[in-house]
């Protein structure tokens, strides 16, 4: 009877203290969406922007109107004194264009289409790489980093070492354009660049997939690694060594399953940015994701795409935020939700 | 009669250049500073003790030097035709001591693209006979290997007698620079050449100079090579418009080196001031700078830098009679780019500074101070601020190789420096289409590619010695493992 009280006090506990980080979500929020809306709107007036697309010499008030009022820019910026009561506020480029931003009203795009609509079709292919990204290499950085402390202080633990730091030395467009020489147009083991969505999916995924993982190795590996040696100076790794467990088994069972906390926890603020999907992989294989969404709204300078992909990629991370702080009080027992 | 009527030139000072002036000055002055300080000294002494980190020094060195002659800028005076004016007229062009240095890479334009070493053009073209008819073939270079009368006889031996020279040329600097070091050593001990020598060779010295040396022989090696070579070759060969790829690269450096570097100099008093101030008032103060840096880094970097640069297109687009040199625009978009990176970057090392003065503000000294009543200003500028020092010094080091990386990136994505800068980022960007051409130039790709690992890969390398001998937890790290 006792015991279930404190259960359920507990679990009351963790409900309260979820909800209390998502309200904390909420002004870091309104405070990206005021720095979007300032370097929008405030640092260069709707009428430089009109300038900029329109060609800044040959450029005439009423083609600047027009190009405002296709694209609704063509009100005061927080406050009109003309209109009525809250009208005041609401009738403004403010109110209309970041405000909705809470509501996931991203407006329409240069090209006449609703953002919204785009970036939901879009996420899927996004994730489609980005997710097995994420977990193969997590996997294959783990494993990497265990296998330099299992033989630390040797020459595998220093060439493991010297290899990471020159992995981390490579730029991730030298691996894009190697992989897709060497791979796609040397050997034609798959195809340079595409995407479907049908089951020949793992074709055009194989090689970003295996890119994307080994880029990032030589950093992650080498972070994992210094995460387990600090692991393995205490206290109770000596105890367990002490007892006369084989060091296998104060690795892989000891070391290993404390070090998972760290490891895990600093890894779950990233999974809701999946869906954001990765700028230079997608753009480069042509994989319709929000990746090269991005990419192709920064070079057509579409600044409304721009807008709501900043304002949605610190959505997601925010999320993050919020999940690894909850991931944490799941994990280890130690920390009191107050 | 002034000074600028003899001078042939006009000095030019960018804003980028004045800027690393600064942080030339400031680096000679910490340099002095510790010098003075033995407790100051000691760490450095353990950087200096390292093998890998003073061989990477060695590298960054040559690349810094080139850096830095490609700072100092001047626009070269034209032949005056009209003699009754008495003013100069300057070239719109801006050069700099390195462009000056290597003319003849910089002024060997080729028509269009050759492969390293060759003397002949990569793509077919229509020539007359001089006895009249025309026939299709790879026309000779104008620059590259035009002495040779007989280039497919001469061309080997050429090359073999000018890399001996250069490995000559290479070898007796490295001799003479040596020699005066192990000197300069000797001096300071107080001991003979001869013993020095044989200390330093059997690698006994507290500073592997024995490495050094050895890394300063391979790269002499290399520079005398590609000196003799790159004058009468192009050993990268040429770009579309037949300029010299070597030359291209070796002009990025600057750039990799001003964004990895200023961009730390424009973060570092937003992180200071703001992490000192949080964590030493704490209260509303740390709540609303931890708020403010929440806010900043959520939103995801490379979006948020995005979002910057083409608002500042928008800006320079709309302004473009603030500019009165192609250098001067593409010189304060570069240093835009570097301010827009140093306020999108300072969140970690603010949060990291916050964190540690939190712990520091709790020493019994910093309440001692207090009790005595010293000011705020003073006990943060006295006690606090050289107690982070170290965690500053190891985020400016760590953090720059990662900037040289998103240079490249950046400009890739069409947020990065002005198209018409040389850097790592728009030789890879156009190399990548050339990759696709059909047959295929590959050799843009290889000289970028070179070039950034190098320099990145020394300065992670230098990252590393500095962060071994600075960071406490590490060295706790090191006894527990033996």
């Amino acid at each position: 009877m006792e015991q279930e009280l404190e259960i359920q006090r507990n679990e009351v506990r963790l409900v309260n203290y979820i909800i209390r980080r998502m309200l904390y979500a909420i002004p870091i929020l309104i405070g990206v969406n005021l720095i979007t809306f300032t370097l929008f709107f405030v640092v260069n007036t709707p009428d430089d922007m009109a300038r900029m697309h329109l060609g800044i010499k040959r450029v005439t008030p009423e083609a600047i109107l027009k190009w405002k009022q296709e694209r609704g820019y063509d009100k005061s910026l927080i406050y009109e004194s003309a209109e009525k009561g809250a009208d005041k506020f609401t009738n403004t480029i403010f109110f209309e264009k970041s405000t909705a931003m809470f509501f996931f009203d991203f407006g329409r795009a240069d090209d006449g289409r609703d953002i919204a609509h785009e970036i939901k079709t879009r996420m899927l292919p996004s994730l489609a790489i980005a997710l097995p990204v994420f977990i193969l290499g997590l996997i294959s950085y783990i494993t990497f980093a265990l296998i330099m402390v299992f033989f630390r202080a040797t020459y595998i633990d220093l060439w493991g070492v010297v290899l990471c730091v020159a992995i981390m030395s490579i730029s991730l467009l030298f691996y894009v354009i190697g992989g897709q020489f060497l791979i796609s147009k040397l050997w034609h083991l798959v195809p340079i660049s595409g995407f479907s969505g049908g089951l020949d999916i793992g074709k055009f995924l194989v090689l970003p997939v295996i890119i994307g993982v080994f880029s990032g190795s030589g950093a992650s590996a080498r972070w994992y690694r210094t995460i387990f040696l600090e692991e393995m100076g205490k206290d109770y790794v000596l105890t367990a060594r002490a007892k006369g467990l084989p060091e296998s088994i104060v690795l892989f069972r000891h070391v290993l399953g404390n070090a998972m906390i760290p490891i895990l926890t600093g890894a779950v603020v990233l999974i809701p940015s999946l869906f954001m999907g990765s700028l230079i992989l997608e753009s480069f294989f042509g994989i319709p994701g929000l990746g090269s969404y991005t990419i192709d709204a920064i070079s057509s300078q579409d600044f409304a795409v721009v807008r709501a992909m900043v304002f949605l990629g610190s959505f997601f991370y925010i999320i993050g935020l919020v999940l690894t702080d909850i991931s944490y009080t799941l994990v280890d027992p130690r920390i009191r939700l107050e | 009669m002034f000074l600028t009527d003899i001078m042939p030139f006009k000095p030019v000072i960018l804003w980028t250049d004045s800027l690393v002036y600064l942080l030339l000055i400031v680096v000679i002055i910490f340099a002095w500073y510790v010098r003075r300080n033995e407790h100051l000294l000691i760490p450095w002494k353990r950087v200096g003790h390292s093998v890998s980190g003073m061989m990477a020094l060695t590298v960054l060195m040559l690349f810094i030097s080139i850096g830095l002659l490609d700072t100092v800028h001047f626009r070269p005076a034209l032949e005056n035709n009209n003699s009754a004016s008495i003013e100069k007229i300057y070239d719109v062009k801006v050069l700099s001591l390195f462009d000056i240095i290597a003319t003849p890479l910089r002024t060997n334009i080729e028509k269009t693209y050759s492969a390293p070493f060759a003397t002949h053009l990569y793509s077919k073209e229509i020539i007359e006979l001089p006895e009249g008819g025309q026939i299709r073939e790879f026309p000779r270079l104008k620059f590259g290997g035009s002495h040779l009368q007989n280039p497919e006889k001469q061309f080997s031996t050429d090359i073999a007698w000018r890399t001996l020279e250069g490995l000559c040329l290479g070898f007796s600097i490295w001799v003479i620079s040596v020699t005066l070091l192990v000197k300069l050593i000797a001096y300071k001990s107080g001991m003979k050449f001869m013993p020095v020598l044989s200390i330093i060779s059997r690698g006994e010295t507290e500073i592997p100079w024995k490495y050094i040396f050895i890394m300063a022989a391979l790269l002499l090696l290399i520079f005398g090579i590609t000196l003799s070579l790159s004058t009468h070759y192009h050993i990268f060969g040429t770009d579309k418009v037949g300029q010299d790829v070597f030359y291209q690269a070796l002009k990025s450096i600057r750039i990799g080196l001003i964004i990895g570097t200023i961009t730390t100099l424009m973060m570092l008093p937003f992180a200071l001031i703001l992490g000192i101030t949080a964590g030493y008032f704490k209260g509303w103060v740390d709540d609303v700078i931890q708020y403010i840096y929440t806010t900043l880094s959520s939103i995801p970097s490379v979006l948020l830098i995005a979002a910057s640069v083409l608002m500042m297109q928008v800006y320079i687009g709309i302004h473009p009679e603030l500019f009165d040199t192609m250098a001067s625009r593409a010189d304060l978009r570069l240093l835009f780019l570097c301010i827009i990176l140093g306020v999108t970057s300072w969140t970690g090392l603010c949060r990291l500074l916050r964190g540690e003065t939190l712990k520091i503000r709790e020493m019994e000294y910093i309440q001692a101070a207090h009790a005595f009543g010293v000011s705020h200003w003073r006990i943060i500028s006295r006690h606090i601020l050289p107690n982070v020092m170290h965690i500053v010094l190891i985020a400016t080091v760590m953090e720059f190789s990662g900037l040289v990386l998103a240079e490249a990136v950046l400009s890739y994505i069409g947020v990065g420096v002005d198209p018409s800068m040389i850097s790592f980022g728009t030789m890879i960007n156009s190399a990548r289409l050339e990759m696709a051409r059909e047959p295929m130039v590959w050799w843009a790709l290889l000289a970028s590619f070179g070039f950034m690992f190098t320099l990145v890969l020394s300065a992670n390398l230098f990252a590393d010695a500095v962060q071994d001998a600075f960071n406490p937890r590490v060295k706790t790290l090191r006894l527990i493992n033996r």
